[in-house]
C-alpha cells in the first residue's frame, strides 16, 4: 500500500514543478489524494473529525504552498474541509436511531463492494484505491455485528466508535461525490449551452478553454448553427488547438489575432471564456488577455459570459497578496532566444543588457465587467458568487493558510 | 455508493493502464552526470569545494542538471564525482535527489581519474549503462525537451548502426570583436551536413590570429552540401549510444570529450562512426565553463529563460522565495530578510534566506545568498555574494564573486572581476585590484601548463587548505598580520589571503573569462587590433573572407562613413598596392602585373580610372618608402595608422633624393600606369589622387608636386589636357583646395602658352 506521505509528496513536487496545471486537473488530483488521505487516516477514539480535519489541512498546506498560483488546491482543500465539518455536525443526533439500520446497510454495501471491487481489481491488476478501500471496511462488519450484541452499558462506547466509522464512510462518499462533480462538471456546464446560445449568433471566445470548447460543442450538436471567433491568445496562442478541435466537430470557426479583438468585438454577440480562477467578489483571474477582451465587450455592450466550474471557485479576494501573486513564466515564449542574444548579452559593458521579457500568464478582470457566470450548478452573476462561497465553504477554514508553509 | 466508487476506481485504473504501455515500449532512460569538469577554470574556488556544488542564484549547480534531467525522463542517473568527491556524495545524500519516486541517482566514486575520457572507461568497466544515455557534465542549466531529440537519435541508431551521438546544439552568434560566444567560451567552427544534421567539422580552438580555418577536401568531395557554422553553440549535452563507452575503451588516449573524442571520431573514417546535431530553438541550454557564463546563466536565470527553474519556483528543495515588483521588472525576495528602510534593491536581484541589509545601501543585478549581513552606504552592482558574507559600511562592490564566510572590512574596495575564495578576509579601506583572485591558499606554486589535471595537486590543496584553515582561525587575533606580511601581497590592516598571481594567460585571459563585462576600452582596442588584422588577412589573400560582416562592423564602430562603394574603393586600393608591392619584390613582369591588376578590378567591380589612382598610389608610396626601406622595414610596408606615425617621423627625405627616386619608379612602370589611362578623365583622377595624397597620406611630395607634375607629363603619362582641365576644375575652388594649383601655375602657364604657340 502507498505511503500517504509518498503520495503527497509526489503530488506536491508535481505541483512545484508545473507538471500539473491547469484548475481542472489540479483539482481532480487534489481530491483523489484528499480522499486517500481521509481513508487511511487513524481515527483517534475522540473526536474523530477534528483530527481528520487537522490532517486535511496539514496535507493541504503542503500542496497549496507548492505551487500558490493553482488556486483549485486550495479550493479543494477548503471544500473537503467544509464537507468534513458538515458532516460532523449534522448527523449526530439520528446516528441512535439510525444505527442498526445503517450498520446493516453498511455491512450490505460493503459485500457489495467487496465483490465489485475483487472483480474490477482482478481485471485492472494495478489499482490504486481499491485496496485502500478494502482496508477499511474489513474492519467494519465485526464492529457492526459487535454493536447488535452489546451489552446496554456498552451500546455508547460502541456508538462513538461507530459514529467515527460512520462519519468516515459518510465522509468518503462525499469525496467521491465531489470526485465525480469535478470529473462530470463540464457535461453539466456544456447542459446550460443551448440556453445561452442562439441561432446565426457570433461567439468570441479567447485562448482556448476546455469548458468553452464543450460548451460550444454541446450547442452544435443540439444543431444550433452559429459562428465562433477564436482570439488566439498569446504567447501560447492555444486558440489554434480550439479553431482545429472546433473545426473537427464542424463548426465554424474564425482565427483573429489578440490585437484586434476590438475591431471585431461590434459584430458579435456574446463572448465565452474560460477563466484560472474565481475570486469571492465575483472578479476572475484569467488568461493574460481577458481584460482587454473584457474592456471591448463593455464598451460595446456585448454580454461577457464566464464559464467556470465550482472547483474554480475561489473563497479569497482579489486585494490578497497571494492570489494576485502572478505566474511570470518564461520569456521565450515571447520571443527567440537566440535571435536577441545580441541584445541580451550581458557579457559587454556599455550594453548592460537593456532588452527584459515579461511574460505574465494571468490577468484580473473585476466583476463589473463580467455578465454571467455559467458554472456546472446554474448561471450566476457576478455579485452572487459570495453567496456560492458560503455554500461551498466554511467560514473556519477562510482563509485556511495564512501563513504560508516553509 | 459503491457504483461511484467502482467508477472513480476504474477510472483511475484505466488512466494507468493508458500510461503503462508507454513506460514498457520506453526503455528507462539513463544519464551520465560528470560532477567535475576536469578543468581549472574556477579556481581558486574548486580547490575548496567541487564546482558542481557552488552556488548559481543561491542553489548549487548541480540541482539545476539533476532537475533538468528529471524532468526530461531520465530513470536513473550516474553522478561521476572525482575532485571533492566526499563534498558531493554528502550533498547528494542529503539533498532530496535520493528519495524521488522514479528517479535514482547514484554516485560513482574515483579519485585517481584526470579526465572525462577516464571517467568514462571506468563506469564502462562498471558495466552500468545499458542503453542509450545521456552524457551531461554537472554545470548545465537546461530546460529543453529530450523527446524529440531522443526519437531522432532511436531512429537515426535504427538505420545506420553507426550513429552514436547526437550532439545538443543551439544559435549563438560569438561577438565579431572578441570572437568569443556570449557565455565566454571560443569562437566554435562547425560543419554540418544541412540535410542529415551530420556533423562533420568541429573546431573550438581555431587560430584567430590566422584567420583561417582548414577542412579537409575530401569533406567537400563527399558531401552534395554542407553549411559551415560558426554561430552555434555547443551545449555540452549529448545523447550516446552505448557504444560510446566502449569506444572510449578502445582508444584509451581519448580524454576530452570535444577535443579527442569528437574530433577522433570526425576524422578517423576507419571505422565510420557518425556525430549528428540537434539544434534547439526555443528553449534553454547552456553550461558553465568559466566565470563569464556563471554571471550570464545566473542572468538568464534570474530573468527566467530557464524556466521553470527560476528562483521563485521550487524545483529542487530550495527555500521559497518571492518575487516583489520593482519598477517593470522583478526581484526574487526571500520572505525572512531584514533590510533597512532606505536601503534600495534593484531589480534582477535574488537576495537569500535570512540577509541583512543595512540603511541607503544600494543593491543591483546582483545574487545574495543567504545569512549575510549587509552594512550600510554598501553599493552592489551586478556580483554574487554566497552565503554567510559580512560586508561592512561603505564597502563598493562591482562585478565579483564572493564565496561564503569572506569578511569585508568597512570601506574595501573589490574592482570588476575579483573573484574572493571562501573565508577571505579584505582589510579596512584596502582596494582590491581588477581581475584578481584571492584565496586563503597559496596558489600552487607549479603551474601544470596542461589543463586537464586539477586534483594531480588537489589533495595537496586540501592539505594544505586545512592548515592555513589554522591560521585563518587565529586571524581574530593579532597574529596573522604579522606573519603573513612577510611573504604575500597584504589585504589591508586584518586581511587575510593571498592575492594570486595572474597566471601565465596573463592578463589577455582574464578579461574575457572574467565575471566582469569586458570593458569597453578592451572593445575599441580590440576592434582597432582587429581592423588591423583585416588589412593583413586582405594581405594575405588566401584568407577565408568571413569578414564582408566583420569589416561593416569595425567600421561602423569607428564612426566612418561607410558607403559599400567606399569601402570596397578602400579594399580596392590596399589589394592593389600589395599586388604592386609583391610585383616589385618579385621583379613579376609587367604583363603580369596588368593581368592581376585586372582580375582585381573585376572583382571589385572597379572602373579603370579607379585602377589607375590606385596604382599610381601604391607607386608614390613606393617612392616614398625607398630611400628607408631599410630603416622602415615592414612598418611601412603597410598604410595601417601605425605605419602613418611611423613615416612621419621620418620626413627627412631629401627633396632631391625623393624626385629621383619617384622619377625612377615611373619610369620602370609607366607601363602599368599607362595601360589604364586610356582617356583624359583617368589622367585627371590621378592628379586629383596625387593631390589627396601630398595633402594627407604623404605630406613629403607637397613641396614637389609641381616638379612631378612635371615628370608626369614628360613621361608621356599625363597629357596637357589633362592637366589643363584639372587647372580648370580647381579654378573655382576654395582658396584651401588650390594650393597646388599654384605650385604648379608657372607650369600651367608654360603648358597653356606651348598649345597657344600650337594653334
Amino acid at each position: 500500500m502507498p505511503d500517504i506521505q509518498a503520495l503527497v509528496s509526489d503530488l506536491a513536487s508535481k505541483l512545484r514543478k508545473r507538471r500539473v496545471q491547469g484548475s481542472y486537473e489540479t483539482a481532480r488530483l487534489t481530491a483523489e489524494l484528499l480522499c486517500a488521505v481521509i481513508l487511511q487516516h487513524k481515527e483517534p477514539t475522540t473526536n474523530g473529525a477534528a483530527s481528520l480535519i487537522e490532517a486535511v489541512r496539514r496535507v493541504g498546506e503542503q500542496l497549496i504552498a507548492a505551487n500558490p498560483v493553482e488556486l483549485a488546491v486550495g479550493n479543494i482543500v477548503r471544500h473537503v474541509l467544509h464537507i468534513i465539518r458538515e458532516e460532523d455536525l449534522s448527523p449526530l443526533t439520528d446516528i441512535v436511531g439510525e444505527l442498526k439500520l445503517s450498520a446493516e446497510d453498511d455491512v450490505e454495501d460493503i459485500a457489495e463492494d467487496e465483490n465489485s471491487q475483487k472483480s474490477s481489481a482482478t481485471t485492472d491488476g494495478c489499482l490504486l484505491k481499491p485496496p485502500l478501500l478494502l482496508a477499511v471496511f474489513e474492519h467494519l462488519p465485526d464492529s457492526a455485528t459487535a454493536c447488535q450484541t452489546f451489552s446496554s452499558e456498552n451500546i455508547f462506547a460502541g456508538k462513538a466508535d461507530k459514529s467515527a466509522k460512520k462519519l468516515k464512510s459518510e465522509l468518503i462518499k462525499a469525496v467521491n461525490e465531489l470526485i465525480e462533480d469535478i470529473n462530470t462538471c463540464r457535461e453539466g456546464i456544456a447542459e446550460q449551452a443551448m440556453e445561452l446560445i442562439h441561432q446565426n449568433e457570433v461567439i468570441l471566445t479567447l485562448g482556448h478553454s476546455k469548458f468553452v470548447k464543450e460548451f460550444l460543442c454541446a450547442a452544435k450538436e443540439k444543431k444550433r448553427s452559429f459562428e465562433v471567433f477564436i482570439a488566439d491568445g498569446a504567447p501560447k496562442f492555444e486558440g489554434h488547438i480550439l479553431a482545429k478541435e472546433l473545426d473537427k466537430k464542424g463548426l465554424k470557426a474564425i482565427v483573429i489575432t489578440d490585437s484586434a479583438v476590438f475591431a471585431m468585438i461590434s459584430r458579435v454577440n456574446m463572448v465565452i471564456v474560460g477563466v484560472h480562477a474565481v475570486m469571492a467578489n465575483g472578479g476572475v483571474i484569467a488568461p493574460a488577455g481577458l481584460h482587454v477582451l473584457a474592456l471591448a465587450a463593455k464598451k460595446h455592450d456585448v454580454p461577457f459570459v464566464v464559464v467556470a466550474s465550482t472547483h474554480e471557485l475561489c473563497s479569497l479576494y482579489p486585494h490578497n497578496l497571494e492570489v494576485l501573486l502572478n505566474e511570470m513564466r518564461c520569456p521565450s515564449e515571447l520571443l527567440n532566444f537566440e535571435e536577441f542574444s545580441d541584445c541580451i548579452d550581458y557579457g559587454i559593458a556599455s550594453s548592460s543588457s537593456l532588452l527584459h521579457v515579461v511574460n505574465p500568464a494571468f490577468d484580473y478582470v473585476p466583476p463589473e465587467l463580467i455578465s454571467l457566470f455559467v458554472t456546472d450548478i446554474g448561471g450566476y452573476s457576478p455579485s452572487y458568487i459570495y453567496r456560492l462561497i458560503a455554500d461551498y465553504y466554511s467560514s473556519e477554514d477562510l482563509p485556511p493558510q495564512q501563513k504560508p508553509a516553509s | 455508493m459503491g457504483a461511484q466508487k467502482k467508477r472513480a476506481a476504474a477510472a483511475a485504473a484505466a488512466a494507468r493502464v493508458s500510461e503503462d504501455p508507454d513506460d514498457l515500449a520506453r526503455q528507462p532512460l539513463q544519464a551520465i552526470l560528470l560532477a567535475d569538469s576536469f578543468t581549472t577554470k574556477f579556481r581558486p574556488i574548486t580547490l575548496e569545494r567541487p564546482k558542481v556544488l557552488l552556488p548559481l542564484v543561491n542553489v548549487p549547480m548541480i540541482n539545476y542538471t539533476l532537475a533538468w534531467l528529471e524532468a526530461a525522463g531520465v530513470a536513473e542517473v550516474f553522478v561521476f564525482c572525482c575532485a571533492h568527491s566526499k563534498q558531493v556524495i554528502d550533498y547528494l545524500e542529503n539533498s532530496e535527489w535520493f528519495s524521488q519516486p522514479n528517479f535514482t541517482v547514484k554516485t560513482i566514486e574515483s579519485h585517481n581519474i584526470i579526465s572525462a575520457g577516464d571517467a568514462l572507461r571506468l563506469i564502462y568497466e562498471q558495466n552500468v549503462i545499458h542503453g542509450d544515455f545521456v552524457l551531461i557534465s554537472g554545470d548545465t542549466v537546461s530546460n529543453m525537451s529530450l523527446t524529440q531529440a531522443l526519437q531522432e537519435h532511436k531512429e537515426r541508431k535504427k538505420k545506420d548502426n553507426n550513429a552514436v551521438m547526437t550532439m545538443i546544439i543551439k544559435k549563438s552568434k560569438p561577438s565579431p570583436i572578441t570572437r568569443q560566444s556570449r557565455l565566454g567560451t571560443d569562437e566554435l567552427f562547425m560543419a554540418i551536413d544541412p540535410n542529415t544534421k551530420q556533423l562533420l567539422y568541429y573546431e573550438d580552438k581555431a587560430d584567430h590570429s590566422k584567420g583561417t580555418i582548414c577542412l579537409d577536401k575530401m569533406l567537400l568531395a563527399e558531401n552534395p552540401s554542407i553549411s559551415l557554422h560558426n554561430d552555434k553553440q555547443d551545449c555540452y549535452i549529448d545523447i550516446c549510444s552505448p557504444e560510446v563507452l566502449s569506444l572510449f575503451t578502445d582508444n584509451f588516449d581519448y580524454q576530452h570529450l570535444r577535443r579527442h573524442f569528437v574530433k577522433g571520431l570526425l576524422l578517423d573514417d576507419i571505422m565510420g562512426y557518425k556525430i549528428f546535431t540537434h539544434e534547439i530553438h526555443s528553449s534553454y541550454a547552456a553550461r558553465i565553463d568559466n566565470y563569464r557564463s556563471y554571471d550570464i546563466v545566473s542572468k538568464d536565470i534570474i530573468q527566467r529563460w530557464t524556466y521553470p527553474y527560476v528562483p521563485d519556483v521550487k524545483f529542487c528543495g530550495n527555500r521559497a522565495t518571492k518575487l516583489e515588483r520593482r519598477g517593470i521588472c522583478f526581484t526574487a525576495f526571500n520572505s525572512e530578510i531584514e533590510q533597512s528602510r532606505s536601503a534600495q534593491v534593484g531589480s534582477f536581484t535574488v537576495i537569500g534566506y535570512g540577509t541583512k541589509i543595512g540603511s541607503n545601501s544600494k543593491i543591483s543585478d546582483s545574487v545574495i545568498g543567504e545569512g549575510c549581513t549587509i552594512g550600510s552606504n554598501v553599493l552592489i552592482e551586478g556580483s554574487y555574494i554566497w552565503d554567510n558574507v559580512i560586508i561592512e559600511d561603505g564597502c563598493e562592490l562591482r562585478h565579483v564573486i564572493v564565496c561564503d564566510g569572506v569578511i569585508m572590512k568597512a570601506g574595501a574596495v573589490l574592482k570588476p572581476g575579483v573573484v574572493l575564495s571562501f573565508k577571505v578576509v579584505i582589510g579596512e579601506r584596502f582596494v582590491v585590484p581588477a581581475y584578481s583572485k584571492v584565496s586563503l591558499l597559496q596558489q600552487p606554486t607549479v603551474h601544470d601548463s596542461d589543463e586537464e589535471l586539477e586534483y594531480a595537486d588537489n589533495s595537496s590543496g586540501t592539505v594544505e587548505f586545512s592548515s592555513i584553515q589554522g591560521t585563518a582561525d587565529q586571524s581574530n587575533g593579532e597574529m596573522t598580520s604579522e606573519s603573513s606580511e612577510a611573504h604575500k601581497p597584504k589585504l589591508g590592516t586584518g586581511g587575510v589571503g593571498y592575492i594570486w598571481s595572474i597566471c601565465e594567460g596573463g592578463q589577455e585571459e582574464e578579461w574575457r573569462h572574467s565575471v566582469a563585462p569586458i570593458p569597453e576600452d578592451k572593445l575599441t582596442e580590440l576592434s582597432e587590433a582587429m581592423d588591423d588584422d583585416q588589412e593583413l588577412v586582405t594581405q594575405d589573400r588566401t584568407a577565408l573572407s568571413t569578414s564582408g560582416e566583420l569589416i561593416s562592423d569595425s567600421n561602423a564602430s569607428e564612426g566612418d562613413d561607410n558607403e559599400d562603394s567606399k569601402d570596397d574603393s578602400v579594399y580596392f586600393e590596399k589589394e592593389v598596392e600589395a599586388t604592386f608591392l609583391r610585383a616589385v619584390e618579385e621583379n613579376v613582369k609587367v604583363d603580369h602585373v596588368i593581368l592581376e591588376v585586372n582580375s582585381l578590378r573585376l572583382s571589385y567591380n572597379m572602373t579603370s580610372a579607379d585602377c589607375a589612382g590606385a596604382v599610381f598610389y601604391s607607386m608614390m608610396k613606393l617612392a616614398i618608402k625607398t630611400p628607408h626601406s631599410s630603416a622602415i622595414g615592414l612598418l611601412t610596408l603597410y598604410p595601417s595608422p601605425f605605419s602613418m606615425v611611423a613615416s612621419n617621423a621620418y620626413p627627412i627625405y631629401l627633396s632631391g633624393e625623393l624626385q629621383q627616386n619617384t622619377a625612377n619608379i615611373i619610369t620602370t612602370w609607366q607601363k602599368l600606369l599607362k595601360s589604364y589611362l586610356l582617356e583624359i578623365d583617368e589622367e585627371i583622377e590621378i592628379i586629383l589622387k596625387f593631390e589627396e595624397m601630398c595633402l594627407e597620406s604623404a605630406k613629403e611630395f607637397s613641396p614637389l608636386f609641381a616638379r612631378i607634375l612635371h615628370i608626369l607629363y614628360d613621361k608621356d603619362i599625363l597629357q596637357e589636357d589633362a592637366i589643363l582641365r584639372w587647372a580648370d576644375e580647381k579654378e573655382g575652388a576654395d582658396e584651401s583646395d588650390k594650393v597646388f594649383v599654384r605650385q604648379s601655375e608657372k607650369f600651367i602657364q608654360w603648358l597653356r602658352e606651348a598649345s597657344e604657340e600650337e594653334d
